[in-house]
């Protein structure tokens, strides 16, 4: 019993991280309807930023805060740069883009940093907590705590704020959003910032845990495009779920049956939600206009 | 425009027979029979990306089968390692079936992360069944033995010439198969679902089956690109299924332009060559790789090769 | 015995009633069109009947079996066959490949003799060519058939999109607005090749909003209005229908009545 609640505290601190970056994927997609295979890097930079500004001298929270700044801009940036030049493009063309954007990212982070593996210290020491018998870091309720805060966050700005609501729809009709005075333009932007700020976020929380180096953005994609799919590709509480479930499979798979493979798990889920419920757990169905 | 399959054929042909008089060492026979073997899986996404319009991320897991069951099927199964590289793309076909079916349905982004995932598993198990496959460390390949056949005929090559010509006959064939597809009923459909899909269900072309065929094609090509990649370096490593070499076939490709066989072969020369002529290539491969992604596909959609004739013909006129 | 019968078939997208409880039915050579103001649900209709749409009610029967929601290649093998209003051409092919992926079931066989380049695959090739040459014949475009479709005008290729459809050798023929965007001599092009193709037995469903044409050429015509059927009948019993005026009310209801007279 201790065993299982302890598979399922390093489940849920693992598919929070998943949660975050499936809800990158889900902002991203909503605003543009494309899939940016380069969301794992933002993680990526998030942790790798804060890690040498952090060694650089700077106090932590203030070394976290230009990580996640920087890769906001960077986010813009790479939108600027290449999604808005080849709007209209086709779906490959746009996967190998930004495929292409996450290899060169990696690419540039092992020039300007290196090859090793780092982390920073965690923002409220290393004491376990005993629950249930089973232990937990205190970083991994920062984690867990970040991603609902997030999550909460975004459902807020979405149907509170006039922004929000401009990139709900957005997604919804672009033309229409466009003939109606919203800069769609402009929501691009801010949508491929966003995603990138919480892709960050999500790097810095989970970094003392795991550790960092300039490779852990393409898994993290994968498995983040996993999660947004289980829930339903587009749906941020899908993303948030499906994040948490993916986490929990993961944690049960390494603790019950094989810990090489649990990486596998993502990809089983994959074929799995495409064979049974093609349109995720909180899909709606979508179709083609001829 | 477009060069006839007879002309395509005549000038891979004329170029692998007449390049090696340009060779300044023995080497170069070693870097071009790379070159081919590139080419042979990049010819594959022709017909995936290029005719089809479908993409795939984890082409380096069939190129993966193809090194591997040459290793294995040999050693296990007593087969001749020709035979091997046979099951192997055997292999690959099934494999592509059972991935492709699900994940074919669904449209590009779908596939592109299922196909990356799969290349993923496969690296995973090449570098976790230690007690099969050698683990990281990689495994030893048994030799082709071709060459000691030709030298009973009086046909002396060494290593790298044998590896050479047998690489660039073999990338000729795959080049003829593609091409004829091209040309065929089932390319004719392939090619009308790349740009429409609806209209080509109208007129009666089951899509799914026919992405599946496309998609089971293209990885017999790379898993024979495989198999001969082992069968010339006699030792495999994990490396081959990694995420990097399934990148590198899909930028090869579309660099050169997708939709010809000769243009995607243009692309592999060049990002096979680059790097031996250009250390800074080699230094920042990844950075390079990248560059080369996002530019081509936001400059170039159509590839360098169709974009230089394009300029010279402009010139022309 | 009617070759199509829609019955009671409607869909909705969310809270909209797209098209709901429409029904008709057609006989081999008849021309059969759907009328409306934009917005009635006329290519929603054809896409469902197509099978590009899962009808959520309603049933359609191809030669008496019931085809309902089956995926559109499955149509096509028992013959049925379309256009579109905003076309779907193959671009970067050429004008007489499009036409011969339009003879896809005629010419499809084997993937290794198409691979191996076999005598047998180069045959199919060369038939389909052969034929796809005489379908250009037939709508005017055979000088154009190497050309890359995507070079051409508008009208021509609404008429390229006919003779793909045609390749199948269909039963009933779906027409989205074939004259759209086609000048007059063009529409008259169109107007006497549906009446051949009538006239050789092929059920041709239509969606146009050239309602001289509509008058002239159709044996039967359905009114949609808001997603509902709201009249039908021969063009000139259509006409008088004072719902009909009603929903075409402005300049097409003069255009109605004027092309009847």
């Amino acid at each position: 019993m201790p065993e299982l609640m302890q598979f399922l505290l390093s489940g849920a601190t693992v598919g929070a991280v998943y949660a975050l970056v499936a809800l990158g994927f889900t902002i991203v997609y909503n605003a543009s309807n494309v899939v940016n295979f380069a969301q794992g890097e933002f993680v990526m930079l998030g942790g790798m930023i804060t890690v040498f500004a952090f060694q650089a001298g700077l106090p932590l929270p203030l070394a976290v805060l230009i990580a996640i700044l920087a890769a906001a801009v960077i986010g813009v940036g790479f939108n600027k740069l290449t999604i808005e030049v080849a709007r209209g493009a086709p779906v490959v063309s746009l996967i190998i883009i930004t495929v292409g954007a996450s290899i060169f990212i990696q690419g540039v982070a092992q020039v300007v940093f290196d090859k090793q593996l780092h982390r920073f210290p965690s923002f409220s020491g290393d004491d376990p907590i005993r629950i249930l018998g089973a232990t937990i870091l205190p970083q991994s309720l920062w984690v867990i705590v970040g991603a609902i805060v997030v999550f909460i966050g975004l459902w807020a700005f979405f149907t509170r704020t006039l922004v929000g609501r401009a990139v709900l729809a957005t997604s919804n009709n672009r033309i229409a959003a466009q003939l109606v005075g919203i800069n769609t333009t402009f929501i691009m932007a801010f949508s491929f910032g966003l995603s990138a700020a919480i892709g960050a976020l999500a790097g810095v929380l989970i970094t003392p845990i795991t550790l960092t180096s300039y490779q852990v953005g393409i898994s993290l994609a994968l498995k983040g495009f996993a999660a947004a799919m289980l829930g339903g590709m587009g749906n941020p509480m899908g993303a948030l779920v499906g994040g948490i479930l993916l986490g929990l499979l993961e944690s049960l798979t390494a603790g019950y049956i094989s810990s090489q493979y649990k990486d596998a798990v993502a990809f089983i889920v994959i074929l799995t939600v495409l064979f049974a419920f093609p349109q995720g757990l909180f899909g709606r169905s979508s179709m083609e206009r001829v | 425009m477009r060069l006839s399959k007879q002309a395509t054929l005549l000038v891979l042909a004329a170029l692998i027979v007449v390049a090696p008089i340009f060779f300044p060492s023995g080497y170069y026979f070693r870097v071009g029979s790379l070159l081919f073997v590139n080419s042979l899986a990049v010819v594959g996404v022709v017909i995936l990306t290029g005719y089809a319009g479908q993409i795939s991320l984890g082409h380096a897991g069939f190129a993966a089968i193809g090194a591997y069951a040459c290793a294995l099927a040999p050693v296990h199964l007593h087969v001749h390692p020709s035979i091997a590289a046979i099951i192997g793309a055997v292999l690959s076909a099934v494999v592509a079936y059972l991935v492709g079916r699900p994940i074919l349905r669904l449209k590009g982004y779908y596939l592109a992360v299922a196909s990356l995932g799969f290349g993923i598993l496969v690296s995973m198990v090449l570098a976790n069944e230690i007690a099969i496959t050698g683990g990281p460390d990689g495994i030893k390949v048994p030799e082709l033995g071709l060459r000691a056949v030709l030298a009973d005929w009086g046909l002396e090559l060494t290593n790298a010439q044998f590896w050479y010509a047998f690489s660039g006959l073999v990338l000729l064939v795959g080049s003829w198969l593609a091409l004829n597809l091209y040309n065929s009923p089932t390319g004719r459909a392939l090619r009308g679902l790349h740009e429409s899909e609806i209209a080509a269900r109208t007129v009666g072309v089951d899509v799914a089956q026919a992405k599946l065929v496309a998609f089971m094609i293209s990885a017999v090509y790379a898993s024979v690109s495989g198999s001969l990649l082992a069968l010339q370096n006699r030792l495999i490593t994990p490396d081959i299924a990694g995420y990097m070499h399934s990148i590198e076939i899909v930028t090869m490709a579309v660099l050169g332009g997708v939709g010809s066989v000769l243009g995607a072969i243009f692309g592999a020369s060049i990002l096979t060559l680059l790097p031996q002529l250009l250390t800074v290539f080699q230094e920042y491969e990844q950075v390079m790789l990248g560059l080369v992604m996002m530019l081509a596909m936001i400059f170039m959609p159509r590839g360098l090769l169709p974009s230089i004739v394009g300029l010279v013909r402009g010139r022309g006129e | 015995m009617s070759l199509l019968a829609v019955e009671g078939l409607g869909i909705s997208f969310g809270e909209l009633h797209a098209v709901r409880n429409v029904g008709f039915s057609m006989k081999p050579g008849e021309i059969v069109s759907v009328i409306g103001p934009n917005g009635a649900g006329k290519t929603t209709l054809f896409n469902m009947i197509s099978g590009i749409y899962l009808p959520k009610s309603g049933t359609v029967h191809l030669g008496g079996e019931d085809v309902t929601g089956m995926s559109p290649h499955l149509l096509a093998r028992r013959g049925l066959s379309r256009t579109f209003q905003n076309l779907q051409i193959f671009q970067a092919m050429t004008v007489l490949e499009n036409v011969m992926v339009g003879y896809h079931l005629h010419e499809r066989g084997p993937v290794i003799a198409d691979l191996l380049g076999l005598s047998s695959s180069r045959r199919r090739s060369h038939e389909a060519e052969e034929k796809a040459r005489m379908l250009l014949e037939r709508v005017g475009l055979v000088r154009a058939a190497e050309k890359e479709a995507g070079s051409l005008s508008y009208g021509a290729l609404k008429r390229l999109e006919i003779a793909r459809a045609l390749a199948l050798k269909p039963k009933v023929l779906l027409l989205d607005e074939p004259a759209a965007g086609c000048n007059a001599v063009e529409t008259e092009e169109i107007d006497h090749l549906i009446a051949e193709l009538a006239a050789d037995g092929i059920a041709i469903l239509l969606v146009e909003h050239d309602m001289k044409m509509v008058m002239r050429i159709s044996n039967h015509i359905v009114v949609l209005d808001f997603g509902e059927k709201i009249a039908e009948g021969d063009p000139a019993t259509v006409s008088r229908n004072p719902r009909v005026i009603q929903a075409y009310l402005g300049t097409q209801a003069a255009e109605v009545t004027y092309a009847v007279g």
